[in-house]
């Protein structure tokens, strides 16, 4: 780590003016408004348009295809298929297993087949129609366990382990020691559905080629290098003749972060037509491409001691990848890795198997791999605290592993504000005076998460940084940044406004972001694993340091004042001792300008050495973890079995919160996405292989009207190597939200959910099992009552 | 986006000009009025209309009456939002406004309309899915194939009735007026319909829905509607049922229905409600037995199948709820009845 990447925790000048303040994101008008320009917003002069052909067998052999017919519709300019784009991809540069379009075979219904570039869609869907393709059916898997059991027929070939997608064994001190000796032990079997991230924009993408060659592709992706790096691979094309485009986008949440088959099939027809051509899925399309939540058939066990202290966790998991790796190895990874605080304990171990099924693929959602595990794990530790008849709110504090330590596996943990989480929720609910307290049908249910604000691991090995920025600022007063990042939503652009403002004393709004423009912007790695505010954050103050150190040079030396007197504040620049001296920024450039020739600066970031010291011990290895503390409120109706969720308290320590607003506008929408997969979502394929019900009518997003009052809090640590001490808030607040509500389930009914989605027929089930425990209970005690009785 | 297969559009601004068009294309063309069924159903492949005649232009269709009788007379392309807020409609057909209310979600509600939902297709899983989807299936008894993926080896179609408004209707005793090139007929809403889920309605596709007619109601007429669904909005029901429950001047039952929706191809009425519940005074332990002892009734003749999205086995076990609680609501002048 060069010294470039830590910036420390205090304000560039004295206090923070823009930083830590409420402000409108740099887009929000223009998104209200109409104003901005979405991928499908896009047409180009003589623009074609794209379509899939896909396969309707969920596993199956391709013996031939005939597109001959197609080509011959009047309006079709290109039909291409698997054999033009054969080289295989994968977001992960170990397991490259997908095609932009099927080769020999197809993995689920859905899988890309063909695509056609015609002259509209019309044109284009009735051209998909006259594809002839011959298949041979093979076995479907649609279960995990008989993709680990059964070897043939193998759903991607010549693999050494079968339908095993990645395997992962680790042991950190001696857990089968810890749980001999151990007073308590928990044991239990949950099971994660898969939901899907259900971003309102479908995605879509437009490229063209320029008479030099120069392909250009505008895509609605979370990681436009990793596309850059993709399509390069595939179309064996110079990566400098590469330009990638993100637009604005209208949602991602993981969605978006692999490369697509659609971005190379508009490539590809383009290079091929001559002309630009759009690709724009339908909803069912979305939920075909998925990479959602994987499912997960997890079995936990935790050991503590009698005083509540936890002395070991073991866990088996299975996970089911669906059909392609995506970035599976990283899943697997993360399953177990992120497990390991905000609780400290001596011994852990976990198993991670994930397999291919013939569904469509799972990939990263919010919060990726680390969510499932925090729910088995979270509800044992409520059984632990019940166990021992310890109140779960101090079972949580009496295992907290402090700040500044290190994990069982080896992850270095800096700031954490997880014990003011638990404080805040505690308060705000009312914990103490309530629960246990309220009538029957109502509970409170708590739970405690830990995640990442990136990793070190960069995905494809390489020394460059994570992060770049780009600053450019001239003699009109403005301020240009080009930024690498991808702004999701999660307002990446406006942090980087709001710091290069604060760092150069000027008006947020004289900052201007140009974002996610491969040719003119520096590299980001994208917008995943909650990496962006804290690695882009550091690189901005970075670039904005060296520029405001010209900046002050060049005042310091006309106004023959040392550099220490000179200010930049609220778009003026002023002599400390002689205030008489004030000049607006754009004057204080000039002067930059004429004493340094044309101004402009570069920042970067790149992760410290980080993780332990064995493989896969860099995998999750964050420079900064946050901390979130969720209370869930429920209300159990026993006789429909309905749960709803009158509120829910959120402290989420994201350590400086650059801008409050965003920060608890992602607490919010997390904590409605980790309610809505455990109470509705499910994404789930039926006994034929086909999603059940890809639309938006059946695949059941809650409404405004389903969504609990939420309270959101932010503790705000300070972590020391995070951009004023930031830290992520974008994916920690979902995971403790799906815990603390079984939970509070619990609480209310006494019933134990260990399946999610919870149901209403889950729920009556479970509710009926502990009324026939009770009454077998009851009849035993009577008897015994009797037989005391009776002497 | 999917898109909509082409056609043409016409757009008669009486309700003659509509029926001749009707009659000249014949089964060539359908009606649409608010859209919110036919164009997702053209979306997706289930249905490929040369020519739509959309009813919008239609004046004496649209608005809301009350007869110096006392009835209501509501026209078919009266949207479920104006229904449903609707005043005379609230007063005197609680639980028709109440369903309204209930349709879809509230901007559905401002296009969908009171002809629409009555006129309302049938719904399975296995049928409202895109074209490519129910291609990859291999299609079914409803549209384009052979095989029911509901009943194994079901030779008749039981894709469900899934309009909130219809058995709220059928409870009501309300009529339907049917225009054709041969003028008009009307047709107790009772009489609609029969059990086959392709088409549920006996009414040819070419005759026009132009207006419901709602008797006047006894002086102490209660009435509410009670739904199933997953989500507080938009969904289709997983369960419907509406109540009429008439009060006589000593307070007790003097005369009640109950029908429900969202079971098989057509609203079902539960047999023997009136005799269990006339003469048992809301508020009484033998209302409230009687009140059990209907939902005991529905919960054995109304049967949840496989068609729609959802669990049967759990949409089965909370007939019994919803019914209840919807009598209940119906006694106490409430409703309705739904989780949200």
């Amino acid at each position: 780590m060069a010294a470039r990447d830590i910036h420390g925790i205090e304000a560039p000048w004295t206090e923070f003016k823009v930083v830590g303040k409420s402000h409108r994101k740099i887009d929000g008008m223009a998104k209200a408004t109409g104003e901005a320009v979405y991928a499908d917003d896009i047409q180009l002069p003589g623009m074609l348009h794209a379509k899939t052909l896909r396969s309707p067998h969920a596993h199956a052999k391709i013996v031939s295809i005939d597109t001959s017919k197609a080509e011959a519709l009047p309006g079709v300019h290109a039909v291409i298929t698997g054999k033009d784009m054969p080289i295989q991809y994968g977001v992960i540069p170990w397991t490259p297993d997908e095609t932009a379009l099927a080769v020999d075979k197809v993995r689920f219904i859905g899988d890309e087949v063909a695509a056609v570039a015609a002259i509209d869609e019309d044109t284009a869907n009735a051209a998909l129609e006259l594809i002839e393709v011959v298949y041979e059916e093979l076995h479907a898997y649609m279960d995990p366990r008989e993709s680990l059991e059964r070897d043939e027929p193998q759903i991607h070939p010549n693999r050494k382990n079968n339908n095993v997608s990645k395997h992962v064994e680790l042991e950190f001190g001696d857990v089968d020691g810890a749980r001999k000796a151990s007073d308590v032990v928990v044991e239990g079997h949950y099971e994660f559905h898969g939901s899907t991230h259900t971003a309102i924009e479908p995605h879509c993408a437009v490229a063209k080629v320029s008479p030099e060659g120069v392909l250009t592709i505008w895509s609605a992706t979370q990681i436009s290098h990793y596309v850059h790096r993709a399509l390069a691979r595939v179309l064996e094309w110079e990566p400098q003749k590469i330009r990638v485009i993100q637009p604005c986008i209208g949602g991602a949440f993981g969605g978006k972060s692999d490369p697509f088959s659609l971005e190379f099939c508009v490539a590809k027809l383009s290079q091929l037509t001559g002309r630009p051509v759009k690709m724009l899925w339908t909803r069912e399309e979305v939920f075909y491409a998925h990479r959602g939540r994987h499912p997960m058939s997890l079995d936990y066990t935790t050991s503590a001691t009698k005083d509540g202290k936890i002395t070991g966790v073991d866990a088996k998991i299975l996970i089911d990848g669906g059909s392609y790796s995506s970035f599976g190895l990283v899943t697997t990874y993360y399953s177990g890795q992120l497990l390991t605080g905000p609780y400290d304990f001596p011994s852990y171990r976990y198993d991670s198997t994930r397999v291919f099924t013939n569904k469509p693929p799972c990939g990263p959602k919010r919060g990726h791999g680390s969510v499932q595990p925090r729910f088995a794990f979270e509800c044992q530790l409520d059984e632990v605290a019940e166990k021992l008849g310890m109140d779960p709110i101090e079972i949580r504090r009496k295992n907290f592993h402090g700040e500044h330590t290190k994990t069982v596996n080896g992850q270095r943990i800096t700031s954490s504000g997880f014990m003011e989480c638990l404080d805040k929720v505690e308060k705000g609910s009312g914990w103490t005076e309530r629960r246990g307290k309220l009538p029957f049908g109502r509970g409170l249910g708590v739970a405690g998460s830990m995640y990442i604000s990136g990793t070190n691991y960069p995905i494809y090995p390489n020394e460059m940084p994570q992060a770049g920025i780009q600053l450019k600022v001239d003699r009109s007063g403005l301020v240009t940044v080009f930024s690498g990042a991808n702004d999701i939503g999660q307002g990446s652009n406006s942090v980087v406004r709001y710091i290069v403002a604060e760092e150069l004393g000027m008006d947020a709004a004289d900052v201007r972001v140009i974002a996610a423009d491969s040719d003119l912007c520096p590299v980001d790695l994208g917008a995943y694993s909650s990496r962006v505010t804290f690695m882009v954050g550091n690189a901005t103050i970075d670039a904005a340091r060296k520029l405001r150190k010209k900046i002050v040079t060049a005042l310091a030396e006309k106004w023959e004042v040392p550099e220490a007197r000179v200010r930049l504040i609220e778009g003026r620049a002023i002599d400390l001792e002689d205030t008489e001296r004030s000049i607006p920024s754009r004057e204080a450039f000039e002067i930059a300008e004429a004493r340094f020739d044309t101004l402009g600066s570069t920042g970067a970031y790149n992760t410290p050495t980080l993780g332990g010291d064995y493989r896969g011990g860099t995998i999750g290895a964050s420079p900064a973890y946050s901390f979130t503390a969720h209370i869930v409120e429920v209300d159990v109706d026993e006789e429909t079995g309905r749960i709803t969720v009158p509120k829910v308290w959120c402290a989420h320590d994201c350590g400086r919160a650059l801008n409050p607003r965003l920060v608890a506008g992602q607490i919010e929408g997390s904590v409605y996405m980790g309610i809505a997969e455990t109470l509705l979502e499910d994404h789930k394929v039926n006994r034929f292989g086909l999603h059940s019900g890809p639309s938006l009518l059946d695949y059941r997003i809650p409404t405004a009207i389903d969504t609990p009052e939420i309270e959101a809090y932010i503790v705000e640590s300070l972590d020391p190597e995070g951009p004023y001490g930031a830290k992520e808030a974008g994916e920690g607040p979902l995971h403790s939200a799906i815990p603390a509500l079984a939970n509070a389930v619990y609480d209310a009914v006494g019933i134990r959910l260990r399946e999610l989605p919870f149901t209403p027929a889950k729920v009556l089930k479970a509710l009926r099992e502990k009324r026939e425990q009770e009454s077998k209970a009851g009849g035993a005690a009577a008897a015994m009552d009797r037989h005391l009785g009776t002497h | 986006m999917l898109r909509l297969p082409k056609f043409r559009l016409e757009e008669p601004t009486t309700v003659e000009g509509a029926t001749a068009l009707m009659a000249e294309h014949g089964e060539d063309a359908m009606v649409v009025a608010g859209g919110t069924d036919l164009w997702p159903n053209m979306k997706h492949g289930l249905f490929e209309p040369k020519v739509v005649v959309s009813l919008k232009r239609v004046e004496a269709m649209r608005g809301i009456t009350v007869d110096e009788d006392g009835s209501l007379r509501i026209g078919a392309t009266t949207t479920l939002a104006e229904m449903a807020q609707s005043a005379p409609v609230q007063a005197s057909a609680p639980a028709l406004a109440q369903a309204a209310s209930l349709v879809a979600g509230p901007q559905l509600r401002t296009m969908g309309t009171a002809g629409g939902n009555v006129m309302l297709d049938t719904r399975c899983q296995w049928y409202n899915q895109t074209h490519f989807w129910r291609k990859s299936l291999g299609y079914c008894l409803k549209k384009d194939g052979t095989v029911c993926h509901v009943v194994a080896g079901g030779r008749k179609c039981v894709a469900a009735a899934s309009n909130d408004t219809a058995p709220t209707l059928m409870s009501l005793g309300a009529t339907l007026a049917f225009a054709s090139a041969d003028g008009i007929r009307e047709v107790p809403v009772g009489e609609l319909w029969k059990a086959d889920g392709i088409w549920n309605k006996k009414a040819e596709r070419s005759e026009i829905l132009t207006e419901i007619r709602v008797p006047k109601q006894a002086a102490g007429h209660r009435g509410a509607y009670g739904k199933l669904r997953d989500r507080g909005s938009i969904d289709y029901p997983l369960f419907g049922c509406a109540v009429r429950m008439d009060l006589g001047e000593d307070g007790a039952v003097a005369g009640a229905d109950l029908v429900c929706v969202a079971l098989v191809a057509r609203p079902l009425r539960i047999k023997r409600v009136e005799e269990l519940l006339v003469g048992k005074t809301p508020g009484t332990e033998a209302f409230d037995s009687a009140v059990q002892e209907v939902a005991d009734l529905a919960y054995a003749q109304a049967k949840p199948m496989d068609n729609i999205p959802g669990d049967a086995e759990y949409r089965r076990e909370l007939v019994p709820v919803y019914v209840r609680r919807t009598l209940q609501a119906a006694a106490r002048g409430e409703g309705p009845v739904h989780h949200v």
